[in-house]
């Protein structure tokens, strides 16, 4: 009847974080474009602090048309990432040391990417959350939403096709 | 198209501060069709393993190139914002190599403008991506 205790929450976030860390601080164009993830268990959401290097219309302003495509393209592919790394990770197969001094798993491949503009970026934060509709051995379907002030009024959504690295 | 036309074109993409961070510059412009290409550099890349720049760059030229097509359209009546926008990433652009986009503007109605766009890396037969895209359209009447 004798369960294994539990382990220490601290172990648990240390090991989550720093796996979350390693996937998205690896990629350069992540860093250019100020892109941060916030973790809640193996929910991610993806941040775009505000910068005027983002505005593609300073008349009104509004965000450009390709940030926000970056923004959203790069929230799903860190997503298709996490929930590989997660299972690789959640099964004990990988600990936090190994995660840190491991090359970091190869990332999936953009096969098309579509952004629907629903309202013009506002010169603010964005948010997005991406969710994956099916993830086989080889392809994904990722639909990625995202949103400034209100959690309900989307400014652009998208989806996309991925192609899984090969193990 | 004249040169004044010409510089109009230039300053314009300089003064969009993203395209500006990122290097694009106007090659061409003019009649519904635009070519705008952008350097190769480190801060783009989104695969550190092989050096291949993020699809995400590639979107952002896409997206200027396209919008610089619907501006340049004779009916054009000013500024356009994208409706959507789907791209299709034939291959990896060859690390290193500057990037280049054309764009065509096919079609227009009075309020929206249907465009086509193809990506290359220095090898100009072989795309790396292809898009097609609604954009927002302020058509002015012929003789109007």
């Amino acid at each position: 009847m004798n369960r294994p205790a539990p382990e220490p929450v601290q172990v648990v976030k240390v090991r989550r974080d720093v796996a979350l860390d390693a996937l998205v601080s690896g990629v350069p164009w992540i860093t250019f474009m100020g892109i941060r993830f916030e973790r809640r268990g193996d929910e991610l959401t993806a941040i775009l602090p505000y910068a005027e290097q983002h505005i593609g219309n300073p008349m009104l302003p509004a965000l450009h048309g390709g940030a926000i495509a970056a923004f959203l393209e790069v929230t799903a592919v860190i997503e298709l990432a996490w929930a590989r790394l997660w299972d690789e990770m959640e099964s004990g197969r990988l600990d936090a040391q190994t995660i840190r001094n491991a090359a970091l798993p190869k990332m999936p491949k953009t096969i098309d990417f579509t952004v629907d503009y629903l309202r013009s970026g506002l010169p603010r934060d964005a948010y997005a959350r991406a969710r994956i509709n099916r993830s086989g051995r080889r392809y994904a379907s990722v639909h990625v939403e995202g949103w400034q002030d209100n959690r309900d009024r989307m400014f652009a959504q998208a989806t996309g096709h991925f192609l899984m690295p090969a193990d | 198209m004249p040169p004044n036309k010409t510089e109009i074109a230039r300053q314009f993409i300089e003064a969009i501060p993203y395209s500006k961070t990122l290097g694009m510059v106007m090659d061409e412009v003019g009649d519904g069709r635009a070519v705008i290409s952008m350097p190769y550099d480190m801060h783009m890349v989104g695969d550190p393993q092989t050096g291949v720049i993020h699809g995400g760059a590639v979107s952002a030229l896409m997206d200027t190139c396209g919008g610089a097509a619907v501006m340049c359209h004779p009916l054009s009546g000013g500024g356009t914002a994208t409706i959507d926008l789907r791209i299709d990433y034939m291959r990896a652009a060859r690390p290193g190599d500057r990037i280049r986009a054309e764009a065509t503007c096919y079609h227009v109605t009075r309020s929206v403008a249907f465009v086509r766009a193809q990506a290359f890396d220095e090898d100009p037969h072989d795309p790396v991506a292809a898009a097609t895209g609604a954009f927002t359209f302020d058509r002015v009447e012929a003789g109007s």
